[in-house]
C-alpha cells in the first residue's frame, strides 16, 4: 500500500470553536440599526440619509488612516468603526450641519477609539465621545431640532444640512415657515416636558411622529431591532433590561409622588435617546463590564443616571453622559463583581 | 426492574446539571453505532514506562525474553506509580526511547508480537473478590496497572486511597463523555454493563460506600436503560440521566450535577464523601480484578473528517497510530491527529507514538477541517464575556486573558489561574479567536517559574 504517508500538524486544545466571531457580531449589530436608519431617512429625508452616510464614511475614513499612518494592517473590516458612524448620526439632530457631523466623527475616533489603542482598548464608546464633543463645540445646532415627516423632505435638504465647512448654519426659519406654516416649536418631547411640563403623547412616541435626532424617534423599533441581536445571542439583554427597569422604576417613583410634574414611567422609556442608548450604546461590550452582577449594576446605573439628570441636570437629556459615566465606572465595576468561582474555599479571602 | 424503555425519565432519576459549560456539536453520530472490534496486533508494540501520572515503572525483562499475553513486564516504583502487562505474548526486543504525544520521547518496551499466534491465551488466575478486604483490593487495583481512562491517567489505587479524615459515602461512574465525537463509554456501557456494575460493586467496597450513581448525559439513553437491566436489586446503584453539556464530564462538574456538592478549589472529590471514577477504568476493574489480569487494551474511538473508516475498535496498548490509521484508510497529506477529544486533546507530532492507557481517542482532522474551527484573524479581547458566561470553574478567562498578555504571571493568582482545567470553554467561545487555554498554560508555568525564583 502505497497511499501518501500523513503528515502531522500541530495545534493546541480546543480544537473546535464557535463560528460566532467579533466581525460577524459587529455585522450583525450594523444590520439591526439599517431598519432604524431607514426609518429615520423616511421621516426626516435626505439630510438624514446624508448624515448618516457622512458621519460613516468619516468614521471609517479615520480609522482606515490612523492605521495606515501607524503602519498596520487596516482593522476597518472588523466592522465596529461603521456602527460607530452610525450610531453617531443616530444621535445627531437631522438638520445638523455635514461639516460638524465630519468634525464630530473625526474626533470621537481618533480620541475615543484610536487614541486608546483600537477596538478592544477604548474606555467609552466612541460614537458618544464624538457626540459629547459636538455638545461642547457646536451647542446651538445640537439643540436646534426640525419636524419630522415635512413635505418636500426627500427633494431637498434642510438648509442648515448644507452649511459651508467653518461657517455657522443659516437659520432655517425661511425654510421652516414654509414647511410648517402652523408653527414649530423647535421643542424635543423632553424639552416641551422639562421646560413646559406638557407630556407628548406616548404613541406619537412610539412611532416617532416628533421632532428630535435622527434615531430617537422610533423607540418601538429600535426595540425591536434590539430583539433580534438578543434573540442572536449578540448582545447582552441584561445591559438593556436594566438600564429600561432601573429609569422607569425610579421614574415612576417620582411620578407616583407628584404626577402634575414629573413625567410618567412611559414618557420616560420612551422619549429622547433612552431607547437607543439601552439598546445600542449601553450594550457596547468593550465598554461595559464582563461580568454577570458588574452587567446588572451597570445597567442599572445608566437607568438611574438618566433619570436623575433629566430630572435635576440643567440638560433635558442624560442618557449620553449617563452611559459615558458608566462606561468609565465599569473597569472597577467589573473588578467588584468578580464572579464566584467553583469549589471556592471558605476561609480564603477572595480578593475585591 | 422490568426492561421497559424510558422514553421519559422519571425525576429521580434525572440529575441535575452544573452552571455554565458550552455546547459544541456532537458529532458522534460516526461511530455511535458501531460495536467495539478487536484491533489487529501490530508487528511491534511500543509500551511506554510513562502512561500515567506519577513515577514510571520499572521494567522486569530483558531483551530476547518471552513473555505471555497478560504477564507483568514492569513493576510500580513506589505507591505514585503502577505496573505494565505485556498486552501480547511474544519476545522483548529491547527498551528504547520512543515519541510520546506529549512530544518529547520516553523509555518503552518494545516487544515483538509473535506472529501467528493466536493471541488468546491469557496470563491469569480467577479469585474471590468478595473474600478481599477493601485494602487487598486496593493493592489489586495498583497490580492491575488500573489507571483513569477516561484520560488523566491518574493511578486509580491513589484515588482509592482518601486521605483517612474522608469518609466516602457515594461513588459516581463517570458515563458522560462530553467531549465531542467520542463514544468508547456509550459503547461501553451497551456492551458491557455488567463489567461496568461489577466494577462499581468493587469500588463500593474499597470505598466502604454505600451507594452509587452512574451519571451518562442525555444523548446515550439507550446505554443508561442498557446498565438499568442489570442494576443490582438491593437499589444501591442508580443511573442518573444529565443533560448533554460540555464538560459535563469533569468530576467537579459531574459531581455538581450528580449530587450537587462542590468539590473544594485544590482538594479531592473525599473531601466532599465522593469518589469519582471513570466509565472505561470501572468496567476494566470489573472484567480484570476477578481474573488477577493487568491493563493490556482498551476501547479507543477512532475517528474524525480525514478518516474513511470511523469506529469503536479494542487496541493493544503500544500499538503505534501509524498502524492504526494506515488500516482504516487515512487520506494522505498533512492531517491533524489529535489524541483524546476535540476540547480536550492535543495534536501529536509523530504517527509513531503508541496508544496509551489513557488515550481513549483519535481524531483525524484535515486541514480544511481545522481551517474550518480557527478565526483567520485573532481581534483583541472585546470584552464581551461570553468567556467568562461559560466557564464551568466560574473564573473569569477575560481578565486572566489580559494579564498573561500584559506578562502579570503572578496577579494571576488573584483570579485563581491554577483552578483552570483547561477545558477550553473559553477558547471556544470567544469571539475573539483569543488562544486563552494556551495562554494559560504558559502562565501557569511562568508563574510556577516566578515563585520558584522568588524563593
Ligand atoms: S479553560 Fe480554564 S478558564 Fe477557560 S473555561 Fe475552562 S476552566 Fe475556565
Ligand atoms: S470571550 Fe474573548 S473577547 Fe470575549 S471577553 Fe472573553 S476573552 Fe474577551
Amino acid at each position: 500500500m502505497s497511499a501518501p504517508r500523513p503528515q502531522a500538524e500541530l495545534r493546541t486544545s480546543p480544537q473546535l470553536r464557535e463560528p460566532v466571531t467579533v466581525d460577524v457580531i459587529m455585522r450583525n449589530v450594523v444590520y439591526a440599526m439599517l431598519p432604524v436608519c431607514a426609518y429615520s431617512v423616511f421621516q426626516f429625508g435626505l439630510s438624514a440619509l446624508a448624515l448618516i452616510v457622512v458621519c460613516t464614511a468619516v468614521c471609517v475614513g479615520t480609522e482606515h488612516l490612523f492605521c495606515r499612518v501607524a503602519g498596520r494592517e487596516s482593522t476597518v473590516n472588523d466592522w465596529s468603526v461603521i456602527i460607530t458612524g452610525i450610531l453617531l448620526a443616530l444621535t445627531l439632530p437631522p438638520s445638523f450641519p455635514l461639516w460638524m457631523a465630519a468634525v464630530a466623527s473625526f474626533f470621537g475616533v481618533a480620541v475615543g477609539k484610536v487614541f486608546f489603542g483600537g477596538l478592544g482598548f477604548n474606555v467609552m464608546n466612541p460614537a458618544l465621545v464624538g457626540r459629547a464633543f459636538a455638545q461642547a463645540a457646536f451647542t446651538v445646532p445640537m439643540t436646534t431640532w426640525t419636524p419630522s415627516m415635512v413635505a418636500g423632505r426627500f427633494t431637498e435638504f434642510i438648509p442648515s444640512t448644507l452649511t459651508m465647512p467653518f461657517m455657522m448654519p443659516a437659520t432655517n426659519s425661511d425654510w421652516l415657515a414654509r414647511v410648517a406654516p402652523d408653527g414649530f416649536t423647535g421643542a424635543t418631547p423632553l424639552a416641551l416636558m422639562k421646560f413646559e411640563q406638557v407630556s407628548t403623547d406616548t404613541v406619537q412616541l412610539l412611532t416617532g411622529t416628533i421632532a428630535g435626532s435622527a434615531g430617537e424617534t422610533s423607540a418601538l423599533l429600535i426595540l425591536v431591532c434590539g430583539l433580534y441581536l438578543i434573540a442572536r445571542k449578540m448582545m447582552d439583554w441584561r445591559i438593556t433590561f436594566g438600564v429600561l427597569a432601573s429609569a422607569a422604576l425610579l421614574s415612576g417613583i417620582f411620578y407616583l409622588v407628584d404626577p402634575e410634574i414629573y413625567p410618567s414611567p412611559l414618557f420616560t422609556l420612551f422619549s429622547g435617546g433612552l431607547m437607543l442608548g439601552a439598546v445600542f450604546m449601553a450594550t457596547d461590550m468593550v465598554a461595559s463590564p464582563e461580568t454577570r452582577r458588574g452587567v446588572w449594576i451597570y445597567g442599572s446605573l445608566i437607568g438611574v443616571l438618566t433619570v436623575i439628570i433629566r430630572l435635576f441636570g440643567g440638560l433635558n437629556e442624560g442618557v449620553m453622559y449617563a452611559i459615558l459615566l458608566a462606561n468609565a465606572m465599569s473597569p472597577l465595576i467589573s473588578r467588584v463583581t468578580q464572579p464566584r468561582r467553583y469549589g471556592a474555599v471558605k476561609k480564603v479571602k477572595s480578593p475585591a | 426492574m422490568t426492561a421497559q424503555l424510558a422514553t421519559r425519565i422519571p425525576a429521580d432519576l434525572r440529575g441535575g446539571t452544573f452552571s455554565h459549560g458550552v455546547h459544541p456539536a456532537e458529532n458522534k453520530q460516526y461511530t455511535a453505532g458501531k460495536p467495539i472490534q478487536r484491533f489487529a496486533f501490530p508487528s511491534e508494540l511500543f509500551l511506554l514506562l510513562s502512561q500515567h501520572a506519577g513515577k514510571p515503572s520499572v521494567p522486569l525483562v530483558h531483551p530476547g525474553q518471552e513473555v505471555v499475553r497478560g504477564e507483568p513486564i514492569a513493576r510500580a516504583d513506589g505507591f505514585m506509580s503502577v505496573p505494565l502487562h505485556a498486552p501480547a505474548t511474544g519476545t522483548i526486543k529491547r527498551i528504547d526511547l520512543v515519541p510520546t504525544a506529549k512530544g518529547p520521547r520516553k523509555p518503552a518496551i518494545i516487544l515483538a508480537v509473535h506472529p501467528g499466534e493466536s493471541q488468546e491465551m491469557l496470563y491469569g488466575a480467577r479469585r474471590d473478590i468478595d473474600a478481599m478486604t477493601p485494602k487487598e483490593i486496593i493493592q489489586a487495583v495498583q497490580d492491575a496497572g488500573l489507571v483513569g481512562l477516561g484520560g488523566a491517567a491518574f493511578p486509580t489505587h491513589v484515588k482509592l486511597s482518601p486521605p483517612p479524615d474522608h469518609k466516602v459515602d457515594t461513588i459516581l461512574i463517570n458515563g458522560c463523555e462530553c467531549e465531542p465525537y467520542l463514544t468508547t463509554d456509550h459503547r461501553l456501557m451497551l456492551e458491557q454493563p455488567e463489567d461496568l456494575v461489577m466494577g462499581t460493586k468493587i469500588l463500593m467496597r474499597a470505598m466502604g460506600a454505600d451507594r452509587a450513581i452512574i451519571g451518562t448525559e442525555d444523548n446515550k439513553r439507550d446505554a443508561a436503560e442498557a446498565v438499568r437491566r442489570v442494576l443490582p436489586k438491593d437499589g444501591s446503584m442508580t443511573v442518573k440521566v444529565v443533560p448533554t453539556k460540555y464538560p459535563q464530564g469533569a468530576e467537579k462538574m459531574l459531581a455538581k450535577a450528580l449530587v450537587n456538592r462542590e468539590i473544594p478549589s485544590g482538594g479531592y472529590p473525599s473531601a466532599v464523601g465522593l469518589g469519582v471514577y471513570n466509565v472505561a477504568t470501572t468496567a476494566q476493574i470489573g472484567a480484570l480484578l476477578p481474573w488477577q489480569r493487568g491493563v493490556i487494551e482498551r476501547v479507543v474511538t477512532v475517528t474524525g473528517p480525514g478518516l474513511d473508516k470511523p469506529g469503536n475498535y479494542l487496541v493493544a496498548i503500544g500499538t503505534p497510530l501509524r498502524f492504526i490509521l494506515e488500516r482504516l484508510g487515512f487520506q494522505g497529506g498533512p492531517q491533524y491527529l489529535i489524541t483524546g477529544g476535540p476540547m480536550m486533546g492535543d495534536t501529536v507530532a509523530s504517527l509513531d507514538v503508541p496508544i496509551t492507557k489513557g488515550c481513549g481517542g483519535f481524531l483525524i482532522f484535515r486541514p480544511e477541517d481545522v481551517a474550518a474551527q480557527t478565526v483567520p484573524k485573532t481581534y483583541p479581547c472585546i470584552s464581551c464575556g461570553k468567556c467568562v458566561e461559560a466557564c464551568p470553574m466560574h473564573l473569569n478567562p477575560c481578565q486572566l486573558g489580559k494579564l498573561a498578555v500584559k506578562r502579570r504571571y503572578l496577579e494571576m493568582d488573584e483570579y485563581h489561574l491554577f483552578d483552570c482545567f483547561e477545558c477550553g470553554c473559553c477558547s471556544y467561545v470567544c469571539p475573539s479567536g483569543i488562544p486563552l487555554v494556551q495562554y494559560f498554560r504558559v502562565s501557569k508555568g511562568m508563574n510556577r517559574e516566578l515563585k520558584a525564583a522568588a524563593k
